[in-house]
């Protein structure tokens, strides 16, 4: 067992460099990972602050048997009455922090960190 | 949550924690020379006794909704209908504290109407937040809005007892609970100036204008003002949805209380990790859903207050 369990880490981890590889060539292209999906659970957005690169395309998905509304605090974008498993995109161009609240429970509040895709703080 | 000063006024607190195990129906508003108190549940013998101005309270019917806590929303709410049809005491008319609708569409108002005029009643409502999902309020305000003031509000007077209906639903701050706004205090404050302290006052709003659990949302930011406003008369109440359980709170002159739905309960502050639609067995769920009856009688020190589950 331990010798399988090593080789799916192993088998794992390459996958991962693969997938690094492949984005690394087309930097530009819009990326839908994991790392881009806000969940909106228990009237909470999961995580609560987000952070992506300039150009990703952000997504909420409603869980709760009740209806989000996903707003900007700058008006910048907002959602249609989210009702449950509906789901909000938004991409996000400029670098910069946006706060962003469920206008019908405004006590849910989140935030996006958008970072430049070039110089200094594109790189980890 | 409940106040511990209700003795003197003749409501045990014992009887008020038992109107808060009650849910769902309805609540039967008595108004007894200044003071709302709760009468019990609709269709309890204690409502034929009463005398003077009666009206119903009925809240949260949230047509539309048809999750496992209620898959069917708009059959408990005729249920609701039924039972206010078979009251002792017809009420002079019906208050509705908002989210009639569960997503605002025109087919969930429609729905609503359908079922609420069977009770050929008058009705005044206010918005809640499920009520104005579309911009600008227009499905709301086109079927409710007559002679009302910015997004809903108003005033009437029945029986010597002024009836104030708020709107704190719309313009929502981020971080923040329920929202009155300048623009409505300073209606309030116009709309209460002139009326002498001993008019009673009947103040109705979807969200509760005190804080009951500000971790939830469940309070209102700027009601403070509006109580402000409100303190100087001898007999006020202030009748509330939106949090789907009843609730009750005496502070000076003022009495608090909010009504069951008629659609889902919600669980009590705290008690879950949310404040979502709460599932109880099928057999329970007519338990926890119901309408309140409220009589204003003459010579008395409070309103009686009657909440009335659509079960047991």
């Amino acid at each position: 067992m331990g010798h399988r369990f090593a080789n799916r880490v192993w088998v794992t981890t390459a996958l991962a460099v693969a997938t690094l590889a492949v984005v690394g060539s087309f930097p530009t292209a819009s990326i839908q990972a994991a790392g881009t999906e806000v969940q909106i659970d228990q009237f909470t957005f999961a995580p609560q602050q987000i952070t992506v690169k300039a150009g990703t395309t952000v997504t909420w998905i409603n869980d709760d048997d009740a209806p989000h509304i996903v707003a900007s605090t700058i008006k910048l974008f907002k959602s249609k009455p989210l009702d449950t498993k509906d789901k909000f995109s938004f991409t996000f161009t400029t670098p910069g922090t946006y706060e962003y609240f469920c206008s019908l429970h405004p006590h849910m509040t989140g935030a996006v960190v958008v970072e430049a895709t070039t110089g200094s703080s594109a790189t980890p | 949550m409940t106040s511990d000063h209700d003795d003197r006024h003749g409501v045990s607190r014992r009887k008020i924690l038992e109107c808060m195990t009650w849910a769902g129906t309805g609540v039967l508003w008595t108004i007894a020379g200044g003071t709302p108190r709760s009468l019990g549940i609709v269709g309890e013998t204690v409502a034929a006794e009463a005398s003077g101005l009666t009206f119903l309270q009925i809240s949260d019917s949230h047509v539309g909704f048809d999750k496992p806590a209620n898959p069917n929303a708009l059959g408990t709410l005729e249920e609701a209908v039924n039972k206010i049809k078979t009251l002792a005491v017809k009420p002079s008319f019906m208050i509705h504290t908002g989210d009639i609708t569960h997503l605002s569409k025109p087919s969930e108002f429609d729905d609503a109407d359908r079922i609420i005029s069977q009770a050929r009643l008058d009705v005044h409502y206010v918005p809640g937040e499920h009520d104005v999902l579309d911009e600008n309020v227009k499905l709301y305000r086109d079927r409710y809005g007559r002679g009302t003031k910015g997004a809903g509000w108003y005033s009437f007077d029945a029986n010597g007892v002024h009836f104030v209906g708020l709107v704190n639903v719309v313009d929502l701050k981020a971080g923040g609970l329920g929202n009155l706004g300048n623009d409505q205090l300073e209606w309030l404050e116009d709309d209460l100036r002139d009326r002498s302290a001993s008019t009673p006052i009947v103040v109705f709003a979807h969200i509760p204008l005190w804080t009951v659990y500000p971790q939830w949302g469940w309070g209102t930011d700027d009601s403070a003002r509006a109580l402000d406003y409100l303190k100087r008369f001898g007999s006020v109440t202030v009748l509330n949805g939106h949090i789907h359980q009843i609730m009750q709170k005496v502070e000076g002159n003022v009495t608090f209380h909010t009504a069951m739905s008629t659609a889902f309960p919600q669980p009590a502050p705290g008690a879950a990790p949310s404040p979502g639609p709460m599932k109880v067995a099928d057999d329970k769920l007519r338990s926890v859903l119901g309408v309140t009856d409220v009589t204003f009688e003459r010579g008395h020190q409070r309103l009686a207050i009657v909440d009335k589950p659509l079960q047991g």
